[in-house]
């Protein structure tokens, strides 16, 4: 020993587990550290985004079962319950959610309700867990934010950008948030939109830097003291996006991305399923990338209430081959969590259609088998996709510069499910009339209104919605919500997401 | 007991005072409460020497003798418990102090030394059974002293305290329907953190297979367990729970997941084919047997090429310097590399391609595909173009892609290709559109002015003239379609 004595001390966030405790404990020095937690539920990242930052939720809820971080999300409600004075209307769908608003309730009456004489500034509350939409979740986003967040990863709001898109050699790491002039006007946009924009406002800005050629002494002077600041801001910011989008197109270029968007949309929609397996599985002979390979799988499986066991053991097996046999494990994660699972022998015409197909050529064995699928299975998605007219009709082109309804953020494809839900919910004030909805996503839907708040549809409080993603959210659900937000005048909608993470990555081995 | 006051953090988080709550109401009962328990305490230390000590109640009676047990059964069930649920009436349960009985007077001396509980539990509960209370006399000591403060709640109210965080000695649900409640309330109290912490203690007090067959009825519990024995790393108890569940695929595939902690390739090697007689699906069963079998011939190649490479001798090795061993990569990345360095090789060989195509079954598909995006990378035009053809009986050869053709364009031109060899493919893509795109794109002009020629299509034509080389043999080419009468023109 140096001869020197040592205090250690155990900072827990958000919370202290008893195992953690436990571990202390057997190791024998319990005694030796002394323990505390700082409880830090609420990050604000925005002026209408709250996040958790519980990365590890969605692993331990939906694939281990693990209820741990049910009691933090209870907590942050009484948080903002406390700072916000009582919510108007609470709904919630999902296992998650209905446990989380019990836990919360159950804490409010035990503890003094320190928000009971504040004035209600948050009109309804919104609870969803991730598992009602994986669809969502695993399509690409096209939207500004969301390719950035592809490409780039956003950590708590900000992004690291190299070398190759600040033209220069050094990285910097910047805040993306509405502080950001040009990224809070493109953030939300189709990407279509954004270099159309961004050039415009170049020219824009190379005019203001050409209006100094006229200017006299003192016109300079107030030039450089007032405005110069702002236009040097501007043109990096600019310059930074500029450079984003260059390589976000780069990278997209590289894997086919148009390609990928077709097949997505196609399995959204539900025809030219053979088309886009064999797409998938190309994907995987050419190793394109280990995580989109699984979504595009996770996709197909979604959406198809399942692979077809012939399809699920051949794309599996050359998973394995393209990116490691340790895999293994990875499928056998997506299959406990119903993101990548097989259909059960009853549910495909076996006898008829193998007798079938022997007597075609493969590729017309394919189109049976769709028109067999489809007509032999109920698929989950595709009904509730019907009722709640997920998939856009097109009637000319979609306008993505000026849209007309959340399916934007998908090129006009399909409106995200989950937004769809709590336009439904908020628009009826409740679930009346989505019983059959209710009944496709398994139930577990609650609207509980707090009593003491009186319904009134003028009031302020009324058009504050705070949307909670139980398991995260993405950039495209974001932007979705926004434009609703928009639409029906609905001030800053307010997202308590335990952050937002693509589910696949976390499904890894190990 | 004297503390120091000043340093409260110290105090309240020492061990010694782990399980006191100290926002409770009364300090100064509390610290009557401490008192006694570090007494207490010491007493236990100090009543290993059995002989020479000798408790004794109040009553005269030794403490842990047989009478003395009724005394207290007897004023445990007949003192009301404010509300506590009735499993503290079951006796002897409740008394922590029991356990170190021992006293060389009166009939206990029979259970004397080490005996374990359940022998003395049943005979004192036989006697309370039997109406023996009316033999004890009624004590009138405060009821505090029996009761650990703490430790007064019930399943409910304990899982709600700790929900809140504070720390309760679960010590006390001795029997296993306490503990039975007890967890049944930490699940419906939806806290996962609460529901660990009292697995933590059945696991702790209970044999397992009382604890599995509990948890087999309980889902929610059973994940939670499962789950904090993964992040234990307590595998060998977490096989025998997922046995008992007779969920054997379970058992193979975290038996399996253990691989991935070994470094060594030759221990990982062992490590695998252990794993091949696991109980894992027919299909997995063949993966793994296919993970076991790559290693093995990954760890020979990679043992070769290395000796290759130092050697110096090989040309190709010199060339193009590995940039990371082999050992560990997906097939398709061996197959690539064994495409890459080893091409020629006979099909006896561990590192030729079509040993590795033969052993592990890769379809054409995947092998053309491989197969040429390593000739392309060594710019091997030849060997590109024997790939794609084909001989059919009649000696007559094909040109056939099982990728298709734009997919053998992109990797050529990846590989930046030249352009006659480019061309030749531009050419086969099937679809007419995809054709003409790539052959602009790369400016293979004899295929644009074909495809042109074949679509009819004269404007088009007449205008790519502007895209050629002026005086080219492709312009010549232009005019000279332009200019054939014979041809009936779409526009």
């Amino acid at each position: 020993m140096s001869g020197r004595s040592r205090k250690y001390k155990i900072i827990f966030s958000p919370q202290k587990f008893y195992a953690c405790e436990m571990v202390l404990e057997e190791e024998g020095v319990f005694g030796d550290v002394t323990c505390d937690e700082w409880s830090f539920y609420l990050l604000p990242l925005d002026e209408d985004i709250i996040s958790m930052e519980l990365p590890e939720f969605f692993r331990d809820y939906f694939l281990e079962g693990d209820h741990r971080w049910i009691n933090p999300v209870a907590r942050a409600l009484q948080l903002l319950n406390s700072l916000y004075g009582p919510f108007g209307k609470t709904y919630g769908i999902g296992r998650c959610a209905k446990m989380s608003y019990e836990l919360w309730r159950d804490l409010e009456e035990e503890s003094e309700s320190e928000g009971q004489g504040r004035k209600p500034e948050i009109g309804h509350v919104f609870l969803m867990d991730r598992d009602t939409d994986y669809v969502t979740a695993l399509c690409s986003q096209v939207v500004y934010e969301g390719l950035v967040d592809d490409t780039f990863r956003i950590k708590c709001g900000s992004v690291d950008f190299g070398p190759d898109v600040t033209s220069s050699d050094k990285s910097i790491k910047v805040l993306l948030n509405s502080q950001d002039k040009v990224f809070s006007q493109i953030r939300n946009e189709h990407f279509s939109s954004v270099f159309g924009f961004l050039s415009q406002k170049s020219r824009n800005l190379q005019a203001q830097y050409d209006r100094r050629r006229g200017m006299d002494i003192k016109q300079m002077k107030d030039f450089v003291s007032q405005e110069l600041k702002g236009l040097k801001q501007e043109h990096r910011l600019l310059s930074l996006h500029i450079g984003a989008c260059e390589s976000i197109m780069k990278k997209k270029t590289k894997q086919d991305f148009q390609e990928t968007i077709k097949a997505e949309h196609a399995l959204l929609e539900g025809f030219d399923i053979r088309e886009s397996t064999s797409f998938i599985e190309e994907h995987i002979d050419r190793q394109v990338s280990p995580i989109e390979s699984l979504r595009l799988m996770c996709l197909l499986s979604i959406t198809e209430n399942g692979l077809v066991p012939k399809d699920y053991r051949s794309l599996k097996t050359q998973y394995l081959q393209s990116y490691g046999p340790e895999h293994l494990l990875t499928f056998h994660n997506l299959k406990r969590i119903g993101l990548l699972t097989e259909q059960s022998a009853g549910e495909t015409l076996t006898a008829v259609e193998s007798k079938v197909s022997k007597l075609v050529t493969d590729r017309a064995a394919g189109k049976i088998t769709d028109a067999f699928n489809s007509l032999a299975r109920k698929s989950n998605f595709r009904a509730i996709s019907k009722k709640l007219g997920l998939i856009p009709r097109l009637d000319g082109e979609y306008d993505l510069k000026m849209p007309r309804d959340m399916a934007y953020v998908f090129g006009g494809a399909y409106v995200p499910l989950s937004c769809k839900i709590i336009e439904q919910v908020l628009e009826r004030r409740g679930w009346q009339g989505l019983e059959e909805v209710v009944r496709l996503l398994n139930g577990n839907e609650f609207c509980v209104s707090d009593s003491t708040v009186e319904d009134n549809p003028a009031c302020e409080s009324q058009r504050v919605v705070l949307a909670v993603f139980l398991g995260g959210c993405t950039f495209s659900e974001i932007a979705a919500l926004r434009f609703l937000g928009k639409e029906r005048g609905t001030r800053g909608l307010g997202r308590v997401g335990s952050r937002r993470e693509r589910g696949v990555p976390a499904l890894q081995p190990g | 007991m004297s503390r120091v006051r000043a340093d409260e953090e110290e105090y309240w988080h020492s061990s010694k005072f782990r399980a006191f709550t100290f926002d409770d109401e009364d300090d100064e009962l509390s610290q009557l409460k401490e008192s006694k328990r570090a007494v207490n305490s010491l007493r236990d230390i100090v009543d290993d020497d059995d002989d020479d000590l000798e408790r004794v109640s109040w009553s005269g009676e030794p403490v842990g003798s047989i009478s003395w047990s009724i005394k207290e059964t007897a004023s445990g069930s007949t003192s009301s418990l404010d509300g506590r649920d009735s499993s503290l009436q079951k006796g002897s349960s409740s008394y922590a102090a029991l356990p170190k009985q021992a006293s060389s007077y009166s009939l206990s001396s029979l259970f004397k030394g080490r005996n374990k509980l359940p022998s003395f539990q049943s005979l004192s509960d036989a006697l309370t059974d039997t109406g023996v209370k009316s033999y004890a006399p009624e004590l009138r000591r405060p009821k505090a002293e029996y009761k650990d403060y703490s430790s007064d709640w019930s399943p409910k109210d304990t899982v709600r305290r700790m929900q809140r965080g504070k720390v309760c000695s679960l010590e006390r649900f001795r029997s296993l329907q306490d503990k039975l409640v007890l967890l049944d309330e930490a699940v419906a109290g939806h806290d996962g953190n609460v529901i660990t912490a009292v697995l933590i203690f059945l696991k702790r007090t209970l044999r397992r297979e009382i604890l599995f067959r509990e948890l087999e009825v309980r889902q929610v519990a059973l994940c939670h367990l499962i789950h904090f024995l993964r992040e234990m790393g307590e595998q060998k108890f977490l096989l025998d729970l997922l046995r008992f569940l007779d969920r054997t695929e379970e058992v193979a595939l975290s038996q399996y997941r253990e691989h991935l902690n070994i470094q060594d390739v030759e221990k990982r090697r062992e490590f695998l084919k252990g794993c091949i007689g696991l109980p894992f699906s027919a299909e997995d069963t063949s993966h793994i047997q296919d993970h076991y079998t790559l290693l093995e011939r990954q760890i020979i190649i990679e043992a070769n090429d290395r000796h290759l490479e130092t050697a110096g001798q090989s040309e190709l090795f010199r060339k193009y310097p590995r940039k990371a061993s082999i050992l560990n990569m997906p097939l398709v990345t061996t197959l690539f590399y064994s495409c890459f360095y080893h091409y020629t090789e006979a099909e006896g060989m561990f590192s030729s391609p079509t040993n590795l195509k033969k052993t592990f079954k890769i379809p054409d598909k995947q092998y053309v595909l491989t197969a040429l995006a390593a000739r392309a990378k060594l710019r091997a035009w030849g060997d590109v173009d024997a790939l794609l053809t084909t001989k059919n009986w009649l000696g007559y050869t094909k040109k056939k892609a099982p990728i298709g053709f734009h997919r053998v364009v992109e990797i050529l031109q990846r590989n930046n290709a030249p352009v006659q060899v480019l061309q030749e493919y531009v050419r086969l893509v099937e679809d007419v559109e995809t054709r003409l795109n790539l052959a602009t794109k790369y400016k293979c002009h004899d295929v644009v002015i074909e495809t042109y020629r074949d679509l009819k299509d004269r404007i088009q034509l007449t205008a790519y003239k502007c895209k050629v080389e002026r005086g080219s043999a492709e312009e010549e080419k232009i005019h000279s379609i332009l200019s054939n009468v014979q041809i009936r023109w779409k526009n």
